[in-house]
């Protein structure tokens, strides 16, 4: 076990290198340059003060002399400063940033996964029932839903119709004057439409896919063997077939860290939440190069992260990884 | 092999539906300006913020123009990047699926690394970037959507290649001294064009809600230009006080997506029987 761990974290080093690499050179070769934000409408800037300037940024040198010297400066946890007017460190700028948004992905993974499962396991058990019928359909229009348009609608009708629930930011002005479980409440009713919208793809998809895992087991001979052995159907679906076919969903939900922090610069802008994704849209819009490559070093080292705690979890479920 | 495979396909309900669908949008498309009521960029300050009525069936936004008319030109664009994103994709990836799985060893190697370097990108941050920092325009937003998504393409072509390339005619065609390219071409490829078919159609909702998020966010299609995603931008900034800005066009990108994905599982199905559940 032990080894197969290390084993995974040391494929993820070229991993990770790559997409730093990566993210390094497409974000440096895009025509434009952070310093036309302050000079170029600007007409007492001259041309040896915006050489000036880029030589304070070591945007003079090769492009891989800069990354090498990004890359060193990573080592310790210091991602430079931000171009911004500001000039704070980037990486004190994501601190204050990344738990906000990595709550609310926690929280809406965990809404997809304890909603698609047993959505996903019924429709399989029931096949072809009104139940299954249903929960197609379901699936099928959620697929289809644009994230920002379920947020837009539900903001219109909790929000504005109803006035239920909030419709921007994480706190209420009065925040501070509430009692601690009027805090609490607070805070959850900012994160329910939120949570709720950025779970909403993944729900179908990975209800769908549940589905397909399990019918795919329950065909197996091992299934057939264990009803003939006269065991109870409920010890055969949720003991023999539902474990297996949850290997695969393991994995799915790894993979599905990029696609929710890619979905966070939606909702955060939508709803107004100071999180990494409104920070990530912020900086591309002001060319901010030491945030934008911190914000992305940052989710991919998330989405990492997300592979290995499926690994981890893949080889405590299934003894045949362990053994190899 | 096609008549069965249209036998098949017209016997799915929902994927005729589907089909039937999609044509209509792409007349309604190239027609537009014959049968639009009004000028979609037309500004009319006497009609602003008006509800659906019978002069404007979908209402009119806040600078008086017809929803129903920007609607109309907007399935232009959403048509056209899914196409275009996906078909740029569906090249690389076949492409680069067929040399790792044609070729194994180190050409595998590094390819499938590539594709494990990019399926842990948070993409969109990616797409977002780029598209921010080039022109804004709707060619630079289709050929970065492409550039971002071959990777389930190349795993696909590469895994229908490592099976097809032991089959006994390719065998044959090496015997007897056919090329490299000869064999990938005219043995390898048409054997694989099936799933590539059906992962193509399944992937342009991918790329039609991409651009809408993109142009949602400012970035994407410029106004006046109408694009279904630059159209909820009006929407949400006028939330509170017309619905319809918001309603119709997300409507309009949830049927089209939802089209896309039911023509692609109907085609799986007609394709091959045995995978139909």
């Amino acid at each position: 076990m032990l080894f197969y761990l290390i084993r995974r974290i040391v494929f993820m080093i070229p991993l990770f290198l790559g997409i730093t690499i990566i993210s390094f050179i497409v974000i440096h070769l895009a025509p434009g340059s952070p310093t036309d934000i302050y000079t170029q409408f600007n007409p007492k800037v001259s041309p040896e003060f915006q050489q000036r300037l880029r030589k304070l940024y070591n945007l003079d040198k090769p492009l891989y002399v800069q990354y090498w010297l990004w890359l060193k400066r990573l080592t310790h946890l210091d991602f430079g400063r931000s171009f911004t007017p500001d000039a704070r460190p980037v990486w004190v700028k994501i601190k204050e940033r990344l738990p906000i948004t990595i709550k609310i992905n926690v929280l809406s993974m965990f809404l997809i996964f304890i909603v698609a499962l047993p959505l996903g396991v019924l429709s399989a058990v029931k096949h072809n029932s009104l139940f299954d019928k249903i929960t197609t359909i379901f699936v099928f229009i959620g697929y289809a839903t644009p994230g920002f348009w379920l947020a837009l609608l539900l903001m219109l009708l909790f929000g504005i119709k109803l006035g239920w629930l909030p419709i921007s930011g994480l706190k209420s002005l009065d925040y501070q004057t509430l009692s601690a479980w009027g805090k609490f409440w607070d805070q959850a009713k900012h994160l329910i439409l939120p949570v709720f919208v950025s779970a909403f793809g993944g729900l179908a998809g990975l209800s769908r896919f549940v589905r397909s895992s399990m019918l795919e087991v329950i065909r197996q001979d091992y299934i057939l063997t264990a009803r003939a052995k006269g065991l109870p159907e409920r010890t055969v679906i949720y003991k023999h077939a539902l474990k297996n076919a949850l290997l695969p969903v393991i994995t799915i939900l790894g993979l599905s860290v990029p696609g929710l922090i890619g979905g966070s610069v939606i909702f955060e802008s939508i709803f107004a939440i100071p999180g990494m994704g409104q920070l990530f849209y912020a900086s591309v819009m002001a060319r901010d190069y030491p945030t934008i490559m911190g914000c992305l070093v940052i989710g991919a080292g998330l989405t990492l992260l997300g592979n290995l705690l499926a690994d981890i979890s893949y080889a405590l479920v299934d003894p045949r990884i362990r053994v190899e | 092999m096609w008549s069965q495979f249209w036998e098949r396909f017209k016997s799915n309900k929902l994927g005729m539906a589907a089909a039937i669908f999609l044509l209509a949008l792409f007349l309604l498309s190239f027609l537009a300006p014959l049968i639009v009521p009004y000028d979609p960029v037309a500004i009319d300050v006497k009609a602003v913020l008006m509800p659906p009525s019978l002069e404007h069936p979908l209402g009119t936004d806040m600078l008086g123009r017809d929803v129903l008319s920007r609607l109309i030109y907007g399935s232009r664009i959403s048509l056209k990047v899914g196409f275009v994103a996906v078909g740029i994709a569906t090249v690389i990836g076949t492409f680069l699926g067929a040399l790792a799985g044609y070729y194994g060893g180190l050409v595998d190697a590094v390819i499938m690394r590539l594709v494990d370097i990019m399926l842990c990108f948070p993409s969109f941050f990616l797409i977002l970037a780029v598209v921010a920092f080039l022109e804004p325009s709707i060619w630079n937003i289709m050929i970065v959507i492409g550039l971002t998504s071959w990777m389930g393409v190349a795993r696909l072509v590469r895994a229908e290649f490592l099976s097809l390339k032991e089959r006994d005619f390719v065998l044959a065609a090496k015997a007897i001294g056919a090329s490299d390219l000869r064999i990938i071409f005219k043995h390898l490829l048409p054997n694989a064009m099936a799933p590539i078919l059906v992962s193509a159609t399944l992937g342009i909702p991918g790329a039609i809600l991409t651009e809408a998020a993109l142009s949602f966010l400012g970035i994407g299609v410029q106004p006046p230009t109408p694009s279904w995603g630059n159209m909820l931008t009006a929407g949400k900034d006028n939330l509170e006080i017309a619905w319809w800005l918001s309603v119709f066009p997300g409507l309009a990108i949830l049927l089209t997506v939802l089209a896309y994905n039911l023509l692609g599982e109907a085609i799986r199905d007609a394709l091959d029987p045995r995978l139909e559940e």
